[in-house]
């Protein structure tokens, strides 16, 4: 039989079930750019203007980290620094969009029932694959379109935004052979995830040090350091798409290869037999908690301890920048000198790392729905374990995980800064609070998605859009000028800009009692809920 | 004797669907209880009712003894349920999951876990995702067997069972009954319901149709009689009880009512009978005919067809 019979009936399936999603986050992700033109053409309508961005905010190392470098003081330049985590956010998507159709859909035994109708054995991998690789094409040339039409120059405009597609297209495939890699969804996407992590910090520990420094190698190992060495608007260079579709096209071949070779639902990395008996620990919901959270929770500290490791590592690099720059000294000055920019700088990097924290606060507290969903809760519930006691079991790991993971990214940050900078009795102690400050604002997400888990639960994914909402806010925002009351809807424009900034218990507290009200609604309405199904 | 569960008037509804609309059920302390219906009639959302899991909407349910939504943590101790659709953490192997249910309900038997393991030919060390169906419902039956409770609440326990196993699982809940537990039996296998349960109760769309013991419900079937008489069968038609009547001259074919067996016999008699083949009432029959009511979407039939 062909094994790609059925191609299309499963693509027709796929985009039948993602009909919402898939529309939602091309024109999302398609109309952002768009939103940086006006922007900056605002704030930086001047050739001078932008040539004195470019020297500050353009190349200082939160930039360059966060966003990679700048090629270009045109206004093209610009929006393509800005818009330069989008390669990292379009990755993401596609990966987990083909995790979600291949190994998910497996796992939930959906893709037996269809093996046994007329459906080849690589259907369901080029179905996923297909759907995804059009998607973030669609997405590229929608982008590069509104960017055209926005005024920017189109070689530029769609040099930027093909990029983007050509990161999808390898994180694609990414997925693709994580997808066969493993019996489960969740160790699959942890697979595909860490290879994306490990890309996107390769990038950064290349481009922190600025344009041609002895590290800068780095990001050329890096599918993401690549959609920024293609160069929008500063002397295209489309050739580094042929590493991207190279890759891409190498993963897929691979990715087939395993499938023909393994049973539908198996992997390749066959589980291993487990113990016979529980051990004497495991009889609390906590303890099955732990069994089923540790994982993620690891994998999530080692990520902050990385970030925290390159973080740290440059925030001495900033304060040389001052010293480089005689004209700019007079305006950092003004900003608190040396030490206030390197201030200023472990504040916003805290920020974000407090915003990623809260990802995983949501993730974890959403396992309380996917237990439930999945009918995993059900023989738990069934036993004495009352329903506070198994949803606190997990709450836990929403709550206590977010400190854990900032606990790390701000001791390593304070520690590798102290010691470059010789004091590291002064800089641990300042790193780590700043880390911790953005604890109130990470646990308001972990409220959002217990009361949503509690009272509507058939939507507690909607967690997610809270988070966009702020991420936006927050990276965007800024930007486009909004207004300070809708900026004032996220939690993290409430927190101290800590060290150097001035601390006020006030805006903290009203956090944590946003959150516990919120907590607490959703614990209230769980209690007196049915356990819902599916 | 003693009530374990009495239902009465339950209602539930999902949105627009209907899951129960009256339903009582009433096991005694003791029985194995047989509870039966088509797909969807709701015994698997009366089951979750049960267990605290689903709020009636109306209605009165009470558990040993208690609310099963107020006093569902201090209930659970002296239950024991196996859903029918068991889903298992994919890194947890079954015995760690039979530990774990066990020890959180307060409590199994170490010998008794090993002994149903055994007879039920499990490897506990697999990984709950590398379970085949059957599996999975093995490690969900010997983690409730081999508590130590009061009451086993049981949804399809045997779907996904294969005949060897089916055989196990009938033998341990004949022993559950010596051992004095109640059995709550969601089924859809009449063999099994006939062999294990004292009384049964039958739902369709949401309602009870039919409880009582099985020579009860016996009762509501019909016996076939096909006979060969020796005069034309005049005046049977009239009697009461007797369906589908099939005459071709002196030999005749129907269906009577088991309770209304007599009297049509008497009536036989006196026609004079050469010779006579009788179809035993099977439950099956029975069922079917509720099952089937559900297809064609009539009301339930008592004599009348
Ligand atoms: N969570 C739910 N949301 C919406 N409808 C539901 C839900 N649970 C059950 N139903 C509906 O309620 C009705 C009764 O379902 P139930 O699962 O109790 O049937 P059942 O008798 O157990 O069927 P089966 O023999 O197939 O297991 C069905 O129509 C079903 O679709
Ligand atoms: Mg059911």
């Amino acid at each position: 039989m062909n094994a790609l019979v059925g191609t299309g009936g499963l693509i027709r399936l796929i985009l039948r079930r993602d009909r919402f999603i898939l529309p939602a986050w091309i024109v999302l992700l398609a109309v952002i750019p768009v939103s940086y033109v006006s922007g900056i053409e605002e704030l930086y309508p001047t050739a001078a203007g932008r040539a004195q961005y470019a020297a500050t905010s353009g190349t200082n190392p939160t930039f360059l980290a966060l966003y990679g470098p700048l090629h270009s003081t045109s206004v093209g330049g610009l929006v393509a620094q800005r818009a330069g985590f989008l390669p990292l956010i379009v990755g993401l998507i596609a990966l987990l969009t083909v995790i979600r159709h291949t190994r998910g859909e497996e796992e939930a035994g959906r893709r037996e029932l269809l093996g046994s109708t007329v459906v080849g054995r690589h259907a369901g991998l080029a179905a996923a694959l297909i759907v995804t690789m059009t998607a973030t094409l669609v997405l590229g040339l929608l982008s590069g379109l509104v960017l055209t039409s926005g005024g920017l120059p189109a070689s530029g405009a769609f040099t930027l935004t093909l990029s983007w597609t050509f990161a999808g297209w390898v994180f694609a495939a990414v997925a693709g052979v994580a997808a066969q890699l493993t019996e489960g969804a969740g160790a699959a996407r942890g697979i595909a995830l860490g290879v994306l992590g490990l890309a996107f910090v390769l990038r950064v520990a290349g481009d922190v040090g600025g344009t041609g420094n002895e590290l800068s190698w780095l990001s050329w190992l890096s599918p993401i350091g690549w959609a920024h060495g293609i160069q929008a608007f500063g002397g295209e260079r489309w050739w580094v798409l042929v590493l991207s579709a190279a890759l891409a096209a190498v993963l897929i071949a691979v990715a087939t290869a395993v499938s023909a070779r393994r049973d539908v639902g198996a992997g390749i990395l066959a589980a291993r037999l487990g113990p016979a008996d529980a051990a004497p620990g495991l009889r609390s919901p906590f303890a099955l908690a732990w069994r089923l959270h540790r994982g993620l929770l690891m994998s999530w500290t080692a990520g902050f301890v990385a970030l925290g490791l390159i973080f740290g590592g440059v925030a001495d690099g900033v304060g040389d920048m001052v010293e480089d720059n005689p004209q700019l000294q007079e305006i950092f000055a003004r900003m608190g000198g040396r030490g206030g920019l390197i201030d200023l700088y472990l504040a916003g990097i805290m920020g974000i790392l407090g915003l990623i924290a809260s990802a995983y606060a949501i993730q974890a507290a959403l396992r309380l729905r996917s237990e439930e969903a999945n009918l995993r809760a059900e023989p738990l519930l069934a036993t004495a374990v009352g329903r506070l006691r198994w949803a606190g079991s997990h709450l836990v790991f929403s709550v206590l995980g977010p400190v854990v993971a900032l606990l790390a990214a701000g001791a390593t940050a304070g520690l590798v800064h102290g010691l470059n900078a010789g004091d590291v009795g002064e800089q641990l102690p300042r790193a780590l609070g700043a880390a911790l400050v953005q604890l109130p604002a990470v646990w308001v997400l972990t409220g959002i998605a217990v009361a949503l888990f509690g009272l509507l639960p058939r939507v507690a994914a909607a967690s997610w859009g809270a988070f966009a909402l702020f991420l936006f806010l927050g990276q965007v925002g800024a930007v486009l000028g909004l207004d300070q009351w809708m900026l004032d809807v996220s939690p993290f424009t409430h927190i101290p800009k800590v060290p150097g900034g001035a601390v006020t218990a006030e805006p903290l507290l009203w956090l944590l009692a946003v959150t516990l009200v919120l907590m607490l609604a959703g614990l209230v309405g769980f209690r007196r809920r049915d356990a819902a199904v599916g | 004797m003693e009530n374990i569960i009495v239902a009465a008037a339950l209602t539930k509804s999902f949105g627009p669907t209907q899951a129960l609309d009256g339903l009582d059920l009433t096991v005694r302390a003791g029985e194995v209880h047989g509870f039966l219906g088509p797909n969807g009639a709701g015994k698997s959302t009366t089951i979750r009712i049960l267990l605290g899991l689903l709020q009636a909407d109306a209605g009165h349910v009470e558990m040993l003894g208690g609310d099963p939504w107020r006093d569902a943590t201090t209930l659970h101790r002296r239950l024991a349920y196996v859903p029918g659709d068991v889903t298992l953490w994919p890194n947890l192997s079954g015995g760690e999951v039979i530990d774990l249910l066990g020890r959180l309900r307060g409590g199994l038997d170490p010998k008794r876990k090993a002994d149903l393991l055994e007879r039920f030919d499990l490897d506990p060390r697999k990984k709950g995702r590398t379970y085949s169906k059957g599996n999975r419902q093995k490690v969900a039956l010997v983690a409730a067997l081999s508590s130590d409770v009061e009451l086993l609440l049981l949804d399809e326990p045997t779907s996904g069972l294969d005949p060897l196993m089916e055989e196990v699982f009938t033998t341990c809940i004949e022993e559950e009954r010596q051992r004095g537990r109640t059995v709550l039996l969601s089924s859809h296998i009449l063999a099994e319901v006939e062999r294990l349960c004292d009384r049964v109760t039958i739902i369709r769309n949401g309602a009870s149709v039919e409880t009582g013991t099985l020579a009860e419900l016996r009762h509501l079937t019909r016996t076939s009689i096909s006979a060969e008489l020796a005069s034309p069968p005049n005046g049977l038609a009239q009697l009461g009880g007797v369906h589908d009547l099939r005459v071709d001259g002196t030999r005749v074919r129907f269906e009577v009512d088991s309770n209304q067996l007599g009297p049509v016999l008497r009536q036989l008699t006196t026609l004079g009978v050469r010779s006579l083949t009788s179809q035993p009432p099977t439950l099956e029959e029975l069922f079917l005919r509720h099952y089937q009511d559900e297809l064609t979407g009539s009301q339930p039939q008592g004599a009348s067809r």
